[in-house]
């Protein structure tokens, strides 16, 4: 199955509604509703201890050359090692891109993970202001612009 | 024997990322003001609302009302080859509060957006920012037809605290933004208990 099958699926519940109050709770912007965690084989959370922010940057190892040899990942999986050996990509940047649900991003990236075909930076931890430096850093930055 | 430094050289940079929140009310130009400085066309990225706990094979759950998506739009500023900002605008309605805790993680600071038609608008954002201990500026975006009003006058109706930055502002001006972005980090860097000092490097 390839994410194009998914993308462009008509939005519509994985049954007919019976009634036609019970399509009150979503409209065609919500999109397909299901079948984006038929790539995770359902699965809403990786075996990952982390959840993976949306600023994480995904990084390809040197062992991710040719991520097609690998027979085990799916063409989702494929996709994202490409994608990031192009540019290192955020997890949100690659969501939109695969134009996939962040939480089915992480899942796969998760995988990735687990496989050591990439790693993924961890952003400043939560709670805790970045480095005075860094701050300084991006204020010379943005005046730059 | 050299082997196994030289693919070293040739990893791609790790930049470190930090990311602003950009709030406010639906259709105060929240979008605008992250398209006005970034690299990239603003884009767009879902989460699933199912995904807070819900059990995987609980066919029941996806039919909830609780399973829909929000649409969060974001951009990208490199400022150097190692340091990338992400902007990401905040969900506007209330009923996606929870998604702001997953943004406000680890957030530099935020902006504030606010519309002087509908100040109370953005009471929520202020409320959730000043109790999370999360630097913001409030800037307030300048739309043709709505009355100017004094920086002061919008501090006192937001009832702000007088170290927090209000800047009059105009959501599809470059520099304008910039100015709003620098306002944040250096409240943020101020709050950090250090006098705006210039870099030892």
């Amino acid at each position: 199955m390839s994410a194009d099958s998914v993308r462009d699926t008509a939005p519509g519940p994985p049954h007919a509604p019976a009634d036609a109050g019970s399509s009150r709770w979503y409209d065609a912007e919500a999109g397909p509703v299901v079948r984006p965690y038929a790539m995770t084989r359902g699965r809403t959370s990786s075996a990952s201890r982390h959840r993976l922010d949306l600023i994480a940057i995904v990084v390809p190892e040197p062992a991710a050359d040719d991520p097609g040899r690998d027979q085990t990942l799916s063409p989702e999986h494929v996709e994202i090692v490409e994608l990031c050996s192009d540019m290192p990509q955020s997890i949100a940047e690659l969501a939109s891109g695969l134009d996939l649900p962040v939480g089915v991003v992480r899942v796969l990236v998760g995988d990735l993970v687990e496989d050591e075909l990439v790693h993924v930076t961890r952003p400043v931890p939560p709670a805790e202001l970045p480095d005075v430096n860094i701050l300084r850093e991006v204020i010379n930055g943005l005046r730059a612009l | 024997m050299a082997f196994g430094r030289s693919s070293r050289s040739k990893r791609p940079v790790e930049p470190v990322t930090l990311k602003i929140l950009v709030a406010g009310g639906f259709g105060v130009g929240k979008t605008t003001l992250v398209g006005a400085v970034s690299e990239i066309r603003p884009l767009r990225t879902e989460e699933r609302l199912s995904e807070a706990g819900r059990p995987v094979d609980d066919l029941a759950g996806v039919e909830g009302k609780d399973t829909t998506t929000v649409a969060m739009d974001f951009g990208r500023i490199t400022l150097r080859e190692d340091l990338v900002l992400y902007l990401f605008g905040t969900p506007g309605q209330d009923r996606f509060w929870f998604l702001w805790d997953e943004l406000a993680q680890g957030a530099l600071g935020a902006v504030v957006l606010a519309d002087t038609r509908r100040l109370e608008d953005c009471f929520a954002a202020v409320d959730y920012f000043e109790r999370r201990g999360i630097p913001f500026t409030v800037a307030v975006n300048l739309f043709e037809g709505a009355g100017q009003f004094p920086t002061e006058t919008v501090r006192a109706a937001l009832d702000l605290d007088p170290e927090v930055p209000v800047l009059l502002c105009d959501a599809r001006d470059r520099s304008s933004v910039r100015d709003v972005l620098v306002a944040v980090v250096e409240h943020a860097l101020a709050r950090a208990g250090l006098s705006p000092e210039p870099a030892r490097t």
